[in-house]
């Protein structure tokens, strides 16, 4: 670890602390219909979009219609890119300019619930897979959009806490108008034209051809990808010549892909590959824009309640977590890789000084060294985002054991865009529950009584989440067609099945990704779990919005917990830790933990 | 119910014309106007030919060039199938090509220590980058194979070291690409391969 490298991530975490009040405070005042400096250009298009699509925009609803119009949103539009997907190859659609055929039916539902879901997980290989029109119309958009409808939810939940004695949350298209005319748009097309200035592409021309410097022989491959052998036994090899470079509509997808926590590759090296992450400095922007809005959230929230203090605290518990999350995958990634260490020492005629230490740099790129991949590792799982910088499937296994910690926390730390905000809250409501608990007295929060129904809520939130992965993975440990996915033997494989659920539930979409998810059994399992991870904990959670909005105000007593000071912090840090923790150790221990052990003991697979 | 499917299908529909058409083509319109050359991959040229990009890292093998780490993108550095290794932190084939690797270099420069990005692939297999040190360590080599003294190649590597972004942003580095290219420049031998 370095003096440098800290600088970088203690700057990360200040710039984002600066954003946190101004940005929370414009989304604030834009999701609560109070005028702004974007009005005269944001709000004669949302009037024509209310006209064209017949939203009546004073009309509040209930939790119950919220809910209704977020479901019938997202399954119109998931059709509209399952349907895309299969016939991206029609010659009358433009913009297919590598002629890539049409996705077969599992990997579309596959993709279609992925991107839905703000998940982005990828069974598929983009470049050469999706054509330029549905990596913009179809994926692309659903950036847009479902961050949108994070956005639209948390609000929806902060509203919940706010009001009194009323039966509705706010009206769902309106949220959902607002968030990405005066929020995501204008930041989007600010951030993409900084990319482009670094050297991220943006373009509609075919696949370049160039002459390489130096031709050079590789071995031939076949059909099936594996090396051909000539009559002699040897692989056939051939001279390569070319290189065909892959181009695209790059920036404008990577701008929101982290500004919406999405995270979804236009190239399947995702933020690794130098097109979609060229610099450090569009390295630090991509991190920053990943943060921007969940941060921001807390600051919202505390706007929003009456209660600045509270989203600060809330805030300090996001803080402490994210920083614990690096500094752990930071050391363990420094620390490097004994067995790569010695296996480049292992002639005896090599003397101890033959290597250079500097980490763990397998699947790393040379531009963001240790630091940047550590922390891009926990900025992207902390946060629903999933873009990587670097392969986690190539971590030690500790380094690698934080972005999965992160996701098994149900991704609160910021969280993902909306999705962060709401589901803290949840452990807010846990925490304030269990303080209740203790001293024996009906819990309070920000002056709502805290009650069965809305603890049942929470609870069911808590419970579906490691539900679904733990049976999920158990099944696919037991069976071959789950066990065929693993490109990495030994407790090292169990991991990568771990994590695709846990990603998947999480609506992450970062992998271990040496596994191969591209089948029908996982192609199905992993889009229901998407499916599950993201409605399923959307309903009982606005189901708990609708029933705190009906409460009565109860004046704050003496006996009432503050929410607002250090004590609040480390107790929801508890929560957070200890529920997440409970639930996962046994199946850390027998992936991560026994790999760190029997790398350090020298074993290989 | 009614109205509220009617508003998600017009709202999918407008939403999708706003921002999966219209927002990456203005962007397209204006990065191609106020950045053509960053918007089109920086392609480099060598007397007419274009022979790479800036951004993507290519495959040298010759002795007499700066070599790339190694990658895992494709047969190496295959830029339609970008992607990392993907070797967990205990597999055999890992340790497998490290020791392989470290042999080859150690044979190439004996007793002088193997910086460790030349040993590991990284993540997009397409790093267009080395470390300094890693370029240092092949100097001699190169300044051999080309029959010129090791202060040009130096030279050169250090004129083609980019520092820390702002100063503390990322880690210094050498574009191998480029490098090779004025390499070419400097000293145009032949070089067997």
């Amino acid at each position: 670890m370095t003096a440098n490298g800290w600088l970088q991530i203690f700057f990360l975490l200040l710039v984002v602390l600066l954003i946190t009040k101004p940005l929370g405070g414009f989304m604030a005042r834009v999701f609560g219909r109070e005028r702004t400096w974007l009005d005269p250009v944001m709000r004669p298009m949302e009037r024509i979009l209310y006209r064209l699509t017949g939203v009546d925009e004073s009309h509040d609803m209930d939790w119950k219609e919220y809910a209704l119009a977020l479901l019938l949103f997202s399954g119109v539009s998931m059709i509209l890119l399952y349907v895309l997907q299969r016939v991206q190859q029609w010659a009358w659609l433009p913009w297919n300019p590598q002629k890539l055929a049409g996705v077969p039916p599992a990997l579309a539902f596959n993709t279609a619930a992925s991107f839905t879901t703000n998940t982005n997980w990828q069974n598929y290989s983009p470049e050469s897979t999706m054509s330029y029109l549905t990596q913009m119309v179809g994926l692309a958009y659903h950036n847009w959009v479902s961050a949108a409808a994070g956005m639209a939810l948390a609000i929806a939940f902060i509203r919940g806490i706010s009001r009194r004695e009323q039966k509705t949350i706010g009206n769902f298209w309106v949220d959902l108008v607002r968030g990405t005319l005066w929020i995501l748009a204008p930041l989007c097309l600010v951030g993409a034209l900084l990319l482009v200035s670094q050297g991220v592409v943006q373009n509609l021309k075919p696949y370049d051809t160039v002459q390489v410097v130096d031709p050079y022989l590789t071995p031939q491959l076949g059909s099936d990808g594996k090396p051909v052998n000539g009559p002699d036994g040897k692989p056939l090899m051939q001279t390569v010549t070319q290189q065909v470079i892959a181009q695209g509509p790059t920036a404008s997808q990577e701008i929101i892909k982290e500004l919406g926590t999405n995270g979804g590759g236009f190239f399947n090296a995702n933020s690794a590959h130098p097109f979609e992450n060229p610099t450090p400095f569009t390295n630090f922007l991509e991190m920053f824009c990943i943060l921007a809005i969940p941060s921001a959230f807390t600051y919202t929230l505390g706007k929003m309640t009456g209660s600045p203090r509270h989203g600060w605290a809330v805030w300090a518990a996001m803080a402490l977590l994210f920083l614990a999350g690096v500094t752990t995958a930071y050391w363990a990634e420094a620390r490097g890789n004994p067995l790569i260490t010695s296996a480049a020492l292992h002639s005896p005629q090599h003397s101890a000084s033959a290597l250079q230490a500097s980490g763990n740099l397998e699947g790393k790129e040379v531009r963001f060294g240790v630091a940047n991949s550590a922390l891009f590792a926990t900025v992207t799982t902390d946060t629903s985002c999933g873009a990587v910088n670097s392969m986690h499937d190539s971590f030690t296994p500790l380094g690698g054991m934080v972005p999965l910690i992160n996701l098994m926390l149900s991704e609160v730390i910021f969280g993902g865009v909306g999705a962060g905000m709401y589901g803290m809250l949840v452990f807010v409501i846990l925490s304030v529950f269990i303080a209740g608990l203790m001293v024996g007295r009906t819990p309070e929060y920000l002056g709502k009584k805290i009650e069965a129904y809305d603890v049942k809520m929470a609870m069911l939130v808590v419970l579906i989440f490691p539900l679904v992965i733990l049976v999920l993975t158990a099944i696919s440990v037991l069976y071959s067609f789950g066990t065929s996915a693993i490109s990495n033997a030994g407790p090292h494989g169990f991991t990568q099945i771990l994590y695709a659920f846990t990603s998947s539930v999480a609506n992450n979409g970062s992998a271990f990704n040496g596994f191969s998810g591209n089948t029908p059994w996982y192609n199905t399992s992993l889009g229901i779990a998407m499916l599950l991870g993201r409605f399923m904990m959307i309903l009982p959670m606005l189901a708990i919005a609708g029933n705190l909005a009906g409460k009565k105000q109860t004046p704050a007593t003496l006996g009432t917990f503050p929410v607002t000071g250090p004590l609040f912090t480390v107790l929801l840090i508890g929560v957070v830790v200890i529920v997440g923790a409970l639930t996962f150790f046994p199946a850390l221990s027998l992936g991560p933990i026994l790999e760190h052990l029997l790398m350090q003991a020298g074993k290989t697979f | 119910m009614k109205k509220n499917l009617i508003t998600a299908v017009l709202m999918t529909l407008v939403t999708t014309v706003l921002f999966g058409l219209a927002f990456p083509i203005v962007i397209t319109g204006l990065a191609q106007v106020l950045f053509p050359r960053q918007a089109n991959g920086e392609l480099l040229t060598k007397n007419g030919r274009v022979v790479g990009s800036r951004w993507i890292g290519q495959s040298f093998s010759s002795l007499g060039y700066f070599h790339s780490r190694p990658s895992s993108a494709g047969t190496g550095y295959d830029a339609t199938n970008s992607g990392g290794s993907n070797l967990g932190p205990t597999n055999q084939s890992l340790v497998a090509r490290v020791q392989g690797d470290a042999d080859r270099l150690q044979a190439e420069n004996p007793g002088v220590a193997i910086p460790m990005d030349m040993l590991t692939s990284s993540g997009s297999g397409l790093d267009p980058h080395i470390s300094p040190e890693a370029a240092e360590f092949q100097v001699p080599r190169i300044a051999r194979e080309r029959g010129v003294s090791e202060d040009v190649v130096r030279e050169a590597v250090r004129q083609h070291t980019e520092a820390r972004q702002f100063g503390f942003l990322g880690e210094p580095r050498v574009n191998v690409l480029v490098l090779n290219l004025t390499l070419d420049e400097i000293s145009p031998k032949p070089v067997n391969r």
